[in-house]
């Protein structure tokens, strides 16, 4: 009785305040990451605008665009590029051998990836210093050359590279084991040569992981302090990169400074990572995956 | 013709092929049949060039092909799991093959015209544009297809085609892909190890076990003369009666009496007719028939007699 009227009746459809679906939760956890969000990065990172708000225009331009700071930028941005390109290239290369070919000692090196992660970073600063300098184990092959690595922006990079490497093997490696070999054979049985099989199957499928990693290196290596302070000489202009004249500035009691050039820096990363995940998001909406 | 000559390989201890000899006439369809492990999927892929013969050869036309690269053979493969490449539009994965010749490569006007074409032959018109993750399993697959037919191969291998499609897709792909070799004439082999599929589309059957052919024919030759014990278990239903006698489940009648008492454990229905189980007194293997369902069905717990109508013998 109950179902056959139902079935003559037409009801108006209800209203729902809340759209079902299959995953629940989205209310409780979407709050949740944005209060977190807002705690560990979002709040800090007000301060410091409040903070060069407070300076004025002219003083906040003075300082935070100051040829001296320009100098910094140019090179903390410069040499971060640089090491995340580096590290993109050679990287790719480790996490290519790490997948691809089972070879005694094979965790081992697995582990030695890591380690720019674990180690102080202070501690990879001196260490590599002491090689590359004019008199150290790599640095004395260089120096007749004329090729000076210690106290140089090369020296920076190379600090950068070592610290910015477990970024893209890491970022690299899952999606290289997961690109299945039958993409390789079937490219192989269509006539493609193993560097057109690189060129066109294998790499456009790594290329954003790969531009994760770079982004995340480059990222880490704009921001690195301890390990570059000890192999750039931090000669002003030269090789003084912007989070030690920050550091320099906060020495001085010019807090002002000090969060002028950090905004500056801040607002220049977030849009060089939002460009790059921009690109990202593009490709992966274009792959329909 | 594809001539495989006494052709071994073994990976580490295991050995995966015992010299094995087979003959593949032009336009022939062939399908590898074998439980997994039965080393079809790596005669597949030695014919192609994926994988190299540790002894003997592979001919095409006569001409030895062993150290050519798999590129060189000139060989359209399908992939089980499609192996399309996810970064590329439909059309691209159809023109990749063209697209990377190096010696004789079409115009790109010609390289789009012919993929266009080959969408229409797996009726894929209109989708060149899509992404593979924007298609269904069966859509894919046929693009898989559409892409190893574009080299002009003179032989199309397929590796278990339709293993990651469901029921209803696998039919009608099957019936579709038998249509599609009749109408191109194109020798094609590929592996399965549904037996059903084999014998609905291969003009001769391959059933393999153990790196060993047990048997070669036609689909009606393997499943009425089967030349082993394996075969005929493994190419249809099988009962294995006490010595060394098999019999198909069709092949056995219902007798009155002076048949071998049979008691019934299980009967349901299959199509037109009863499915029948039990067990033979004082032999311990379960023996399945068909009882036409125009019949009232055998009772549970009742003891039948049976008669086999047409057997094989095994000397075992």
């Amino acid at each position: 009785m109950t179902a056959s009227s139902a079935a003559r009746v037409p009801r108006a459809p209800r209203r729902r305040w809340r759209q079902p679906s299959v995953l629940p939760g989205f209310g409780l956890t979407f709050g949740l990451s944005l209060g977190w969000l807002t705690l560990i990065v979002l709040i800090p990172l007000a301060t410091i605008f409040l903070k060069s708000a407070g300076m004025g225009w002219d003083q906040f331009v003075a300082v935070g665009l100051s040829d001296r700071a320009m100098a910094a930028y140019r090179l903390s941005f410069g040499t971060a590029a640089a090491a995340g390109l580096v590290n993109a290239v050679f990287g790719l290369l480790v996490a290519w051998v790490l997948v691809r070919y089972t070879f005694p000692g094979q965790r081992l090196i697995g582990a030695v990836v890591d380690l720019p992660f674990a180690l102080p970073t202070a501690v990879a600063g001196i260490a590599l210093t002491t090689l590359y300098s004019p008199s150290g184990w790599v640095g004395q092959f260089l120096d007749p050359l004329g090729i000076k690595v210690a106290f140089t922006p090369i020296g920076i990079t190379v600090a950068l590279v070592f610290i910015g490497l477990p970024f893209v093997v890491r970022s690299v490696e899952p999606v290289l084991a997961d690109l299945g070999r039958d993409v390789e054979e079937a490219a192989a049985t269509l006539g493609a040569s193993r560097f057109q099989t690189f060129r066109r199957v294998i790499f456009p499928a790594i290329f954003p992981a790969l531009l994760t990693g770079f982004a995340l290196a480059f990222a880490r290596g704009v921001g690195e302090y301890g390990s570059v302070i000890f192999i750039s000489g931090n000669m002003p202009g030269r090789t003084e990169i912007a989070p030690l004249l920050i550091v320099t500035q906060l020495e001085q009691y010019a807090y002002d400074g000090a969060t002028a050039i950090a905004t500056i820096m801040m607002l220049v990363s977030f849009a060089i990572l939002l460009a790059l995940n921009v690109v990202q998001a593009a490709g992966r909406r274009r792959y329909g995956v | 013709m594809i001539r495989v000559q006494n052709v071994t390989k073994t990976f580490g201890d295991f050995a995966a092929l015992h010299g094995i000899d087979l003959e593949i006439k032009p336009g022939e369809f062939v399908a590898l049949l074998g439980p997994s492990g039965s080393g079809k999927t790596t005669l597949l892929r030695i014919i192609a060039g994926l994988e190299f013969q540790d002894g003997g050869e592979v001919l095409f036309d006569g001409e030895d092909v062993s150290s050519r690269s798999v590129g060189e053979r000139q060989v359209g493969f399908v992939f089980q799991q499609y192996a399309l490449f996810k970064h590329m539009t439909v059309a691209e994965n159809v023109a990749f093959g063209l697209s990377v010749r190096r010696k004789g490569r079409p115009a790109k006007a010609d390289i789009r015209a012919r993929a266009e074409e080959l969408l229409r032959l797996v009726q894929l018109e209109g989708l060149g544009k899509r992404y593979p993750g924007q298609l269904s399993g069966g859509q894919r697959q046929r693009v898989a297809l559409a892409r190893a037919l574009a080299i002009e191969p003179r032989l199309l291998l397929l590796d278990e085609p339709f293993g990651a499609l469901d029921a209803k897709v696998r039919k009608d792909l099957r019936r579709w892909l038998r249509d599609l070799h009749e109408s191109m004439g194109l020798t094609s082999i590929f592996v399965t190890h549904d037996q059903e599929e084999a014998l609905e589309l291969a003009d001769r059957v391959v059933v393999m076990d153990h790196g060993r052919i047990e048997q070669v024919g036609t689909p009606e030759q393997v499943y009425m003369e089967p030349a082993s014990p394996f075969v005929s278990n493994f190419v249809g239903e099988t009962n294995q009666l006490p010595g060394g006698v098999h019999a198909r489940p069709h092949d056995i009648e219902l007798v009155g009496e002076g048949g071998t008492p049979v008691l019934v454990d299980n009967v349901f229905r299959r199509g037109g007719s009863w499915r029948v189980e039990g067990r033979i007194e004082g032999h311990d293997k379960v023996v399945e028939f068909d009882v036409d369902a125009s019949q009232p069905a055998p009772k549970l717990g009742e003891t039948v007699q049976i008669r086999p109508r047409r057997v094989r013998e095994f000397s075992s």
